[in-house]
């Protein structure tokens, strides 16, 4: 990792240096409206050099899958496949234009296709949508179309989602953005949706459900037949959240157990990279209620040619153009190495590997649900007098392993989600749990060691109130 | 099976630990009757008959490096530095997660923080978040911002006739749910009629048809009213004309797919969305923040998130939670690539070819191109239809623009063309030849 | 967690305190101490008319932001502009310094509802 401090691109910045020269002009200059002319533009001016050093060294101060094992529940880090970039990288996509006529883009339209009627197969669904561009997106999709079936069956008293209370804030926040309210649905003991507290909130006001199994709690949801059947049968649908599919490829389709409409995250599930934070794509995947109502347009099949086309009562776009066509070309590429039967793999790997570290880690870290997990568990960092869920993921720092996911879900006091995916061996695994097992020692025997922590990273905690109070957010000179 | 380390040996020992006798067993808990269904999908290939199998669909498709391109329309052929794919392909940027460590994340951090640095000085506001999906999506949450700030008692959405159709349908379908009354108005913003039930009145600059104002008038208008004033621009030209902030504008909102993102089809696009000082804590979206660790050293960090999802859930600002990492990630580096000059220089390429190629086609018998000033595209009237001269040209390597009918079915005679540093003197020559040979 | 005798409380941990003709409304010790260190504080307008039980302003920790509820209708005659410079004057002043909002209180009688010190503190004590 580089510890040194990387100096601002504004800082490394000296007047008249040049970077990438472009072509003098070959035809005459137009006036231009002098009232209209910026008086000055105060970006760096770098030589390629500096700018290529500067972004190698930026480069070397994060952890990622491709240098360490990035074990963070919900989020999926499996291994982003090489051959997905290549494939991405091809002129082909790079220099195809969303407006030329479908005749001049038959190659792209065919790939969304293709991944199209894979992900149905995954997932069973009647139709899918490509073109959210993130889980929340997806979302988003699905809980207006979910409002507009109420709709245009003239039943605009269904104003009402259920929640569980383990669920990711993007559902709430996803509602609030369709105009619906929420209501929250406990859990119960056994980390499941409770049942009762479902049926009492079942009536003819509820739009639906909002369901993510495996749960955030990395749980299967045992009853989700039975729910799927009470809200159905209350007059309302049942909304997917697809962030732990990783559990479920080539296992379950979530189709037939009565999911109405589901987001997958091809950015985890499906291995298109997260790059610091996107672009991802947030497959929108519905049943024979809902598939009219997809976001579009959608690629369609005519005889040997290929359209893009807009379902018959779309919600509408949900941006403008296809989608995010470079990570749909990664995750083709991904499924297509894999074929059907490298995907249950997937699912049974990344499960085993997961209930492999919840048992040789159960015993030093409390999962609050102790029964057999899907592929992620949560545990409990709070052992140990003085010492919380945060040291003990600063120090996993030192030991060179990114953290897990802390304090998520709300519901489990102060959590950690494991996840480690099925792309890591078992050699990594067993490396993960000496130091797990060791940092538990540390929090016992030498705590500050812990709150100390990290120790070699080119900052060490920062002050976050600080930095909240008197907002920096723009280089000021 | 590849990506999947575990071997049979491992397997074995790892469900000894665990206490299963197969991996079947650990999915006990899924409904027997739905267990392990048949996909229906073909056997997994090697990497090398995927690749093969892929390259053949790409090559069907018809790119901007193989014609005389002239089509924009809300995605550029512009051109891309070396370098950009070279240091943002880096597996350290690809393959690491949302910077929720900031000890880990600096790459990822000061990235951001320069890319929010530098776009606010572009837009000439006080700040800017990591990026949103695309510039239509920041677009309809700006707006949402706007129906925020004025509450109930304002209504009312002011858009330009002339932006983007597909800005235009991505807001319709966010504001779905809410009691709005979106108003298109044509022409001059000034004039766009804000009153005291207006929330926002929105600016394209440049607009849909390339056409450029100064937008001054437009903003004092619409503050005159109470209203807030949202601009939707061009980056690259933002590196030659008067920024929006500079104008008046509360809120900035752009596509950054021409700052180092390849056109691939319409997306990973980038949404840029920026604001003055008293809207930071209602803009939706990552902000990152300069910070200080017990020594005093400088790092950067996600900060303002209250606002957001994870911490507000059902009363969070929105519910978006990712940012647009890569796509922003080559944005920042071409900007510093190209830097203070080169990005003038694109812009100026783009002022100075545009209007060159407006000045033959100008001349072409029965074309006519529209009055105004204009950045980088500009609508030519056609004698015949617009639609059958694309059709004619597209097959001769020269892409001529976007009939308009495209988007508005009676405008059959206009075609919107799109001229770029990428284009050079003999390719606009080229289509000057063209169009008015497919006229006849 | 400390109680101030002279006020009176919310459930939802609000305080409110007579000050002359107008009641003062802040957050309660153990509020601030839930919270964290406060980064900003969102107030409303003067001027506002506000119903016992509505949201007047949010308060932002690190990792958390929580609305605060009116314990008494009333319109906002005053706001504490010291707190927008210096939030965690909240955190060190809860009852003092840090107080809110002033209001002048439109059903003074809504004040006999409210929870008394030894009530609040015996309520919020299980939390």
């Amino acid at each position: 990792m580089n510890l040194k401090p990387e100096p601002l691109a504004f800082e490394l910045s000296s007047p008249g240096r040049v970077g990438v020269a472009l072509p003098k002009s070959d035809v005459p200059a137009a006036p231009m409206p002098k009232a209209l002319l910026r008086d000055e533009l105060k970006l760096p001016e770098l030589d390629e050099l500096t700018v290529v050093r500067h972004f190698t060294r930026l480069s070397q101060k994060n952890y990622s899958i491709d240098t360490e094992f990035y074990p963070l529940g919900s989020c999926t880090m499996k291994y982003n496949p090489k051959a997905n970039e290549a494939a991405a990288a091809l002129p082909g996509w790079k220099g195809s234009h969303p407006l030329a006529s479908d005749r001049c883009n038959q190659g792209s339209i065919e790939l969304i296709w293709k991944l199209q009627e894979s992900l149905k197969s995954i997932g069973g669904f009647e139709a899918v949508s490509l073109q959210p561009a993130a889980g929340a997106h997806g979302e988003l999709a699905g809980v207006f179309m979910i409002r507009a079936y109420h709709l245009s069956r003239g039943d605009a008293r269904r104003v009402k989602m259920l929640i569980p209370d383990s669920a990711h804030g993007t559902n709430p926040a996803s509602c609030t953005m369709a105009g619906l309210t929420t209501v929250t649905i406990p859990s119960d003991a056994d980390g499941g949706v409770d049942m009762a507290a479902l049926k009492a909130a079942c009536d003819d006001t509820v739009a639906g459900i909002m369901i993510t199994n495996p749960s955030t709690l990395g749980l299967f949801e045992r009853n989700i037949e039975a729910i799927a059947r009470i809200v159905h049968e209350a007059g309302g649908l049942v909304y997917g959240d697809g962030a732990n599919m990783n559990a479920l490829t080539g296992v379950l389709r979530p189709a037939d157990v009565g999911i109405d409409v589901m987001h997958f995250n091809l950015h985890k599930t499906f291995s298109t990279p997260h790059g610091g934070g996107g672009p991802g794509v947030g497959m929108v995947g519905a049943g024979k209620a809902l598939a009219a109502f997809l976001p579009g347009p959608i690629a369609a099949r005519k005889g040997e040619a290929y359209a893009m086309e807009v379902p018959a009562r779309t919600i509408g776009r949900m941006k403008a153009f296809y989608g995010n066509f470079g990570v749909l070309v990664r995750a083709y590429t991904y499924i297509r190495m894999l074929g059907a039967e490298g995907l249950r793999r997937v699912a049974e790997s990344a499960v085993l590997n997961a209930n492999y570290l919840k048992a040789r880690l159960e015993k030093a870290y409390p999962v609050k649900y102790p029964r057999r997990c899907m592929h992620e568990f949560v545990a409990m960092g709070n052992f140990a007098d003085g010492v919380h869920t945060l040291d003990i993921a600063k120090r996993m720092i030192d030991y060179g392993f990114h953290p897990p996911t802390i304090y998520f879900p709300l519901i489990v006091p102060e959590a950690l989600m494991i996840e480690p995916t099925e792309t890591e061996s078992k050699e990594t695994l067993d490396g993960f749990v000496e130091v797990m097992l060791k940092i538990a020692e540390e929090a016992r025997t030498s705590p500050e060691l812990l709150r100390e922590a990290p120790h070699a990273t080119p900052v060490g905690r920062l002050d976050e109130v600080a930095a909240a109070r008197c907002p920096v957010l723009c280089y000021r000179g | 099976m590849p990506f999947i380390p575990n071997t049979g040996a491992d397997r074995e020992a790892m469900l000894a630990a665990v206490g299963a006798r197969s991996v079947e067993e650990l999915f006990s808990d899924i409904p027997a009757d739905k267990r392990f269904p048949k996909l229906g999908l073909p056997e997994g290939l090697s990497e090398l008959e995927a690749l093969r199998e892929i390259e053949a669909m790409a090559s069907k498709n018809e790119v901007a490096s193989k014609s005389a391109w002239f089509l924009g329309a809300g995605a550029y052929n512009h051109f891309i530095p070396a370098a950009v794919p070279a240091l943002a392909s880096r597996g350290e940027f690809l393959s690491a997660y949302t910077p929720y460590q900031p000890e880990v994340s600096q790459g990822t951090l000061q990235a951001i923080f320069e890319y929010q640095s530098m776009a606010a000085e572009l837009f000439g506001v006080d700040t800017v978040n990591a990026s949103h999906y695309d510039g239509a999506t920041a677009l309809a949450e700006a707006v949402i911002m706007a129906l925020n700030h004025g509450g109930s008692g304002r209504p009312r959405i002011m858009l330009p006739a002339a932006l983007h159709p597909e800005y235009k349908d991505v807001a319709r379908t966010y504001l779905a749910a809410f009691p709005v009354e979106i108003e298109e108005y044509a022409g001059e913003p000034a004039a766009a009629g804000a009153d005291a039930r207006t929330a926002c009145v929105v600016a394209a600059y440049p607009d849909f048809e390339g056409r450029v104002r100064d937008l001054s008038a437009a903003a004092e208008a619409a503050h005159a009213a109470g209203a807030l004033f949202i601009v939707s621009a061009d980056p690259i030209m933002l590196g030659l004309l008067k920024s929006p902030g500079s104008m008046g504008a509360d809120i900035v909102t752009a596509e950054g797919q021409s700052l180092g993102n390849a056109m691939n089809y319409g997306g990973p696009f980038l949404g840029m969305m920026g604001a003055t000082q008293k809207f930071v804590r209602k803009m939706p979206g990552r902000i990152v923040g300069q910070a200080a660790d017990h020594d005093g050293r400088r790092g950067f960090v996600l900060t303002l998130s209250a606002r957001e999802q994870h911490i507000r859930r059902e009363k969070a600002v929105s519910n978006i939670c990712s940012n647009q990492g890569l796509a922003m990630l080559q944005a920042t580096v071409y900007l510093e690539a190209l830097g203070k000059g080169g990005l003038k220089a694109v812009a100026e390429l783009c002022w100075n070819k545009a209007h060159y190629a407006a000045g033959l086609v100008a001349k072409i018998p029965g074309f006519a191109v529209a009055d105004g000033e204009f950045f980088k595209e500009f609508v030519v009237k056609t004698p015949v239809p617009a639609a059958s001269i694309v059709e004619k040209l597209e097959r001769r390597g020269v892409m001529p623009g976007l009939a308009l009918s495209r988007y508005y079915p009676d405008r059959t005679h206009e075609l919107l063309v799109c001229v770029t540093e990428m284009n050079t003197r003999e390719q606009i020559e080229l289509l000057a030849r063209s169009l008015e040979e497919a006229s006849v | 967690m400390s109680v101030d005798k002279n006020s009176r409380y919310r459930s939802s941990h609000e305080w409110a305190r007579k000050d002359g003709a107008r009641y003062l409304v802040g957050i309660s010790d153990h509020a601030q101490e839930a919270l964290g260190d406060i980064v900003f504080v969102e107030l409303p307008e003067v001027g506002k008319q506000l119903r016992q039980g509505e949201a007047f302003g949010v308060i932002e920790s690190v990792k958390a932001a929580s609305d605060v509820y009116m314990p008494m209708s009333g319109k906002v005659v005053a706001v504490n502009d010291a707190v927008s410079g210096d939030p965690a004057l909240v955190n060190r002043e809860p009852y003092a310094g840090g107080w809110l909002v002033a209001i002048e209180a439109s059903a003074p009688a809504e004040w006999d509802g409210l929870l008394d010190p030894a009530a609040y503190e015996a309520e919020a004590g299980k939390e």
